[in-house]
Formats: C-alpha cells, sequence, structure tokens
C-alpha cells in the first residue's frame, strides 16, 4: 500500500455525499455528472439552468483549489495525448450508453438501491481494473 | 435565483468533495483499479464515505411530498436490465481505467488548468455527443419515464 490518504478521502466521500443530499433534497434533482452534462448538451432546460449552475461550480472549485493546493491536480500518470483522448471518447461514450458515471450509478443510484445501478457499478468497475492491469503489465504502466 | 446559487454550492461542495478525496489525480485512480501492484485504497474510501452519507442522509429528505426549491423529485424510475446499460457501463470503465478521469474529476481539473483536462473533457464530450447522434434514431430507452410529474429517462 503506498499513498494511502484514509482520513482525506473519508472526508472527501462525506462532503460528496452532502452535496448529493442537499441536490436531491433542495432541487429534487440526482447529482449525476455525466447525466447532469449530456443534458447540458443535449439543450435540456427542464428545472431552469440548474445544470450550468452546477457545473460552474465544479469549475470554480478546480480553479479556487488549483491556485491554493497545486498537488491536488499532480499528473503522474503516464498518459500520451491520443490514450488520453480515448480514455475521454469512452468515458463521455460509455456513461451516456449506460445512463450514468461513477456518481450517478456509483453514489447516487446505489444509495437509492437501484438494481441498475449496482450492475453497473459492479460493471464498471470490473473493466476498469481489467484496463488498468492491461496497461500496467502490457504496457509496463505506460500508453 | 435561489435554485440556482443551491447547485452552483452543490457543484463546488462536489468539486471539495473530489478534489479532498484524491479523485483528481489519476495516479491514485489507476492505483485503486489496479489492485495488483501497490495499491492505493483511498479510492474505496471516497466511493463508500459518499455512498454511506447519501444512503443515510437521503431519508430525511426523500420522506417529503417535493424538495424544498423545486416542484417535485426527478428521481429515475426504469427498472430491468438491458444492453445498453451493460454495454454502457463496460465501456465506461475502459476509458475510466485508461485514463483515471470519470466525468466530475475531469471537469473539476479542467477549471484548475491542468492540460490532461484540456483533452480528456473535450473528448468525453465528443463522445457524449457522438452517443446522442448515434442513437437519435433510435428512441427505445430515450423515452422519458413520467414520475412525480416529471420526465425522467436516466439514472444520473
Amino acid at each position: 500500500m503506498e499513498h494511502f490518504t484514509p482520513l482525506s478521502s473519508l472526508l472527501g466521500g462525506i462532503l460528496i455525499g452532502v452535496s448529493a443530499t442537499a441536490m436531491l433534497g433542495l432541487l429534487g434533482r440526482v447529482a449525476g455528472i455525466s447525466g447532469i452534462l449530456g443534458g447540458l448538451l443535449a439543450g435540456d432546460t427542464s428545472g431552469g439552468p440548474w445544470r450550468t449552475a452546477f457545473v460552474a461550480g465544479l469549475l470554480v472549485g478546480g480553479f479556487l483549489f488549483a491556485a491554493a493546493a497545486p498537488a491536488a491536480f499532480a499528473m503522474t500518470l503516464d498518459r500520451s495525448t491520443p490514450a488520453l483522448a480515448v480514455a475521454g471518447l469512452l468515458v463521455g461514450f460509455g456513461s451516456r450508453l449506460g445512463s450514468g458515471c461513477t456518481s450517478g450509478h456509483g453514489v447516487c443510484g446505489m444509495a437509492r438501491g437501484s438494481k441498475r445501478s449496482i450492475i453497473a457499478t459492479l460493471i464498471f468497475m470490473t473493466t476498469g481494473a481489467l484496463t488498468a492491469l492491461f496497461v500496467t503489465q502490457v504496457f509496463g504502466g505506460r500508453l | 435565483m435561489a435554485g440556482m446559487l443551491t447547485a452552483f454550492g452543490c457543484g463546488l461542495v462536489f468539486a471539495c468533495g473530489l478534489v479532498a478525496g484524491g479523485m483528481t489525480q489519476p495516479s491514485k485512480v489507476v492505483g485503486f483499479l489496479d489492485f495488483t501492484g501497490a495499491w492505493d485504497p483511498s479510492l474505496a474510501l471516497v466511493m463508500g464515505g459518499a455512498l454511506g452519507t447519501h444512503a443515510l442522509l437521503r431519508r430525511f429528505v426523500t420522506t417529503r411530498s417535493r424538495p424544498l426549491l423545486a416542484p417535485a423529485f426527478c428521481v429515475p424510475t426504469r427498472k430491468g436490465l438491458d444492453a445498453r446499460l451493460v454495454n454502457g457501463a463496460a465501456i465506461f470503465g475502459v476509458g475510466w481505467g485508461l485514463g483515471g478521469f470519470c466525468p466530475g474529476p475531469a471537469i473539476v481539473a479542467l477549471g484548475g488548468g491542468v492540460s490532461a483536462a484540456l483533452v480528456v473533457v473535450p473528448a468525453m464530450l465528443a463522445g457524449m455527443l457522438l452517443h446522442d447522434r448515434w442513437f437519435a434514431a433510435a428512441p427505445v430507452a430515450a423515452t422519458p419515464v413520467v414520475a412525480n410529474g416529471a420526465e425522467v429517462g436516466r439514472d444520473g
């Protein structure tokens, strides 16, 4: 085990859970990032401009942290631009096809007890682990 | 206005959670997914902490008839498994394991001006648009489900 950060990671998880609960209790919406981004791209304005405001919060949060704690964005993973582009493409396409990502299925859907979300989370954790394993074993962690 | 400020605040807190949890460091994500190397279990605590907190707290808000600032809850009601869910989750996982970015951290990293995010986010949005174009003529799963007076057709 290297670089294990139990306390900050648990705190981070709690903050995400609080945010997801506030979204549900105040706005009645699921804090699923791929669903929110997909809605924005599809021009879905149902319920007002909350999608834009939520994404703006994510962006501003990133901006503030980059100024205060740049180490939080350390990119030590050895990936070429084409590899990152393919990764992004698969993440975008797959999360829309599967109706959710880590937040929508892994946090909100699982907390709701949704069978679809539990299955989706098990599947993406498995293919994610196999892919990471493949890159490490076959390409020595560089791609 | 209150709704917009709420959504902005939630986005900000969500970003803080992702950053504190280590999700904006792709090496930690891949270090978690690749359990054969120097395994970093941190992400299990991020996901477990988020899931546990939300599962516990959401009971107190869903007992109300409606959210405080909106007319109705828009929560997915779709049930049953289909090929799209399975294939989509599988494809998403491959991309996540390859680049170490899922959508939330990618957007936060973009806000932080991270160069990798300048590649990942446009590609991710292109993947989403590609999906929408591809399935534009096949409205099978895109049919909205009416629940609590609101149109919902997504899981999140």
